[in-house]
């Protein structure tokens, strides 16, 4: 890695000068035809170049001037290869279009990131560069992989778009797909990738109309709302339920809410609300309470019946959504119907953490504290995260505690 | 600097200083108490310069093997899952000697563990050889 300190001046420095401005560059090179991979590397250039000239001689419209100057090293880097000169100088001594609008550039650019070609991984890595601006070493860190490993990701992403063709229009759900996987990725990571995703989806409700787009956005905003309270000083994990609903950003819920509804608003007899509208709806309801107890069981529930309709078989297709479901009917209808609806999961997702914790939950709930703690302690097993490990034992540990406490003073103690 | 692995596990290895029951039975504080340490050794091996990583492992196991040409890999759970070895997890350090990771290994043991008694648990310490070629 000999260019190590020009690549981390010119990455450090696309922060100062406008990220929003390096993705609209780009995606105008790829519209014209430039290769992905050779526009990127030409961009980056002229961002070095810039890094020397506009402290002195600051240009009056820095993006023409960016695509000018990568346009320019493009045409270099071409020279070189003596045999396509000719061609190459007369196409570019045509004068090049006018840019096409802003928002269909960022449209476009998530498009060739999110190429169905591409697997999840690369896709959300791609996605965080050329879009969002990261540096590979950001990326590196948000994922837990070496930089040198994530570097490779990179370039294998971008010579896997060589020679495809990237003027069709893309994929709109696997674009919101990486970005909600970039967001949940956030809540573990070091690299406040949770706030990007929600600059990131904020940028594509800009670039078009369709209301999941803002669904996702307010899913995103209405859930992040809760961050501050997630964790208590000590890293530990704090259940919705357990929560100082104080800590949450009012702000972001109110715009969360505003989102949704602008998309909700467009819902007709044919076209209902997508997943992501729904489980904003669901989130927004969670962040409506002013506490645990006044939380809207039954309009959850009613929600939740609308995410489950959305698949055919949601058992196979959707087993979140139904063990999702499964907590809503325990609240309204009773811990043993909850538990009921869990029953169909088993064969699904009976060996995953999860499924057993929303069992644990439920028993807990219907006062049955020996089997909650079992459960939580047979999820804890299966956890495969280290803070939902600890949280789970914990969980188990306290429900043993209660339970010996209630038996010694001859009682039950429902929660 | 070697570097060494700390290894921890759920079974396995010599016999134990002393029996105890699994941690979702313990009391809560013991529980608390525990994770605390295993957080504090991070930090403090951070502080002396000599955390080169940790990792926890899921205890579910598969092995697997090549199945031969144009077959499956084959997988099995193992000839006896319930006596077999099982590394739970480590600690990776980066020290000046065996010395200062033997000592560091033991503070490892010393993590709480019911009443906060210590828990006394074997740790397995494995120098990892290294890239370089030595001076000599």
């Amino acid at each position: 890695m000999t260019d190590q300190p020009t690549q981390q001046l010119d990455e450090g420095a696309l922060r100062g000068f406008g990220r929003d401005l390096i993705p609209r560059v780009l995606a105008s090179l790829v519209r014209r035809g430039e290769d992905f991979d050779a526009a990127e590397d030409a961009l980056q250039e002229a961002l070095l170049e810039a890094l020397r000239v506009w402290p002195e001689h600051p240009p009056r419209d820095p993006r023409a001037w960016l695509t000018t100057v990568a346009t320019r090293r493009l045409v270099d880097a071409r020279r070189s290869e003596a045999a396509r000169q000719r061609r190459e100088e007369t196409e570019y001594a045509e004068p090049r279009p006018a840019a096409t609008e802003e928002g269909d550039d960022t449209l476009f650019l998530f498009f060739c990131c999110c190429h169905p070609d591409l697997a999840p991984a690369c896709q959300v890595a791609l996605t965080l560069r050329a879009v969002g601006g990261l540096t590979t070493r950001e990326i590196a860190d948000a994922f837990y992989v070496p930089e040198a490993t994530m570097a490779q990701r990179i370039s294998r992403a971008k010579r896997a778009l060589q020679g495809r063709r990237l003027d069709q229009p893309g994929d709109l759900a696997v674009v919101l797909r990486v970005l909600y996987l970039v967001y949940t990725a956030g809540h573990a990571g070091r690299v406040d990738l949770a706030g990007e995703a929600i600059r990131l989806a904020r940028q594509l409700t800009l670039a078009t109309e369709e209301p999941e787009a803002r669904g996702l956005l307010a899913l995103m905003l209405l859930n992040h709302a809760r961050m501050p309270a997630r964790l208590d000083p000590e890293g530990r994990i704090v259940t919705l339920d357990r929560q100082d609903r104080g800590l949450w950003d009012t702000r972001e819920i109110a715009e969360g809410v505003r989102v949704l509804q602008s998309a909700l608003a467009m819902q007709t007899e044919a076209w209902r609300p997508g997943r992501y509208q729904v489980e904003a709806a669901i989130a927004a309801l969670h962040d409506d309470a002013a506490s645990a107890e006044e939380t809207d069981w039954p309009q959850i529930l009613a929600w939740y019946d609308d995410l489950v309709a959305l698949t055919e078989d949601p058992v196979r297709q959707d087993p979140a959504a139904v063990l999702g479901r499964a907590v809503a009917v325990g609240h309204v209808l009773g811990a043993a119907a909850g538990l009921r609806e869990t029953d169909r999961l088993r064969e699904v997702i009976g060996e995953r953490h999860r499924w057993h914790a929303v069992r644990g939950h439920l028993h807990e709930l219907e006062g049955d504290l020996p089997t909650a703690a079992s459960a939580y302690a047979e999820a804890a097993r299966r956890a495969t995260n280290v803070a939902e490990r600890d949280h789970l034992v914990r969980q188990a540990a306290r429900t043993r505690a209660a339970d010996l406490t209630g038996r010694r003073h001859g009682q039950r103690y429902p929660r | 600097m070697p570097k060494y692995l700390l290894l921890k596990r759920y079974r396995g290895g010599p016999e134990p200083h002393h029996a105890f029951p699994p941690m979702d039975e313990w009391a809560t504080e013991d529980v608390e108490a525990h994770i605390a340490f295993q957080r504090h050794v991070i930090e403090l091996l951070e502080e002396n310069g000599q955390y080169a990583g940790a990792e926890a492992l899921t205890p579910a196991r598969t092995w697997v093997r090549y199945g031969g040409p144009d077959a499956a890999p084959v997988t099995t759970d193992g000839p006896h899952p319930e006596t077999s070895d099982l590394i739970a997890g480590w600690f990776m350090i980066d020290v000046e000697s065996r010395e200062r990771a033997l000592e560091l290994a033991a503070y490892v043991s010393s993590e709480p563990g019911p009443r906060g008694e210590p828990l006394y648990e074997w740790i397995d310490v494995r120098e990892v050889m290294s890239e370089a070629p030595s001076d000599d």
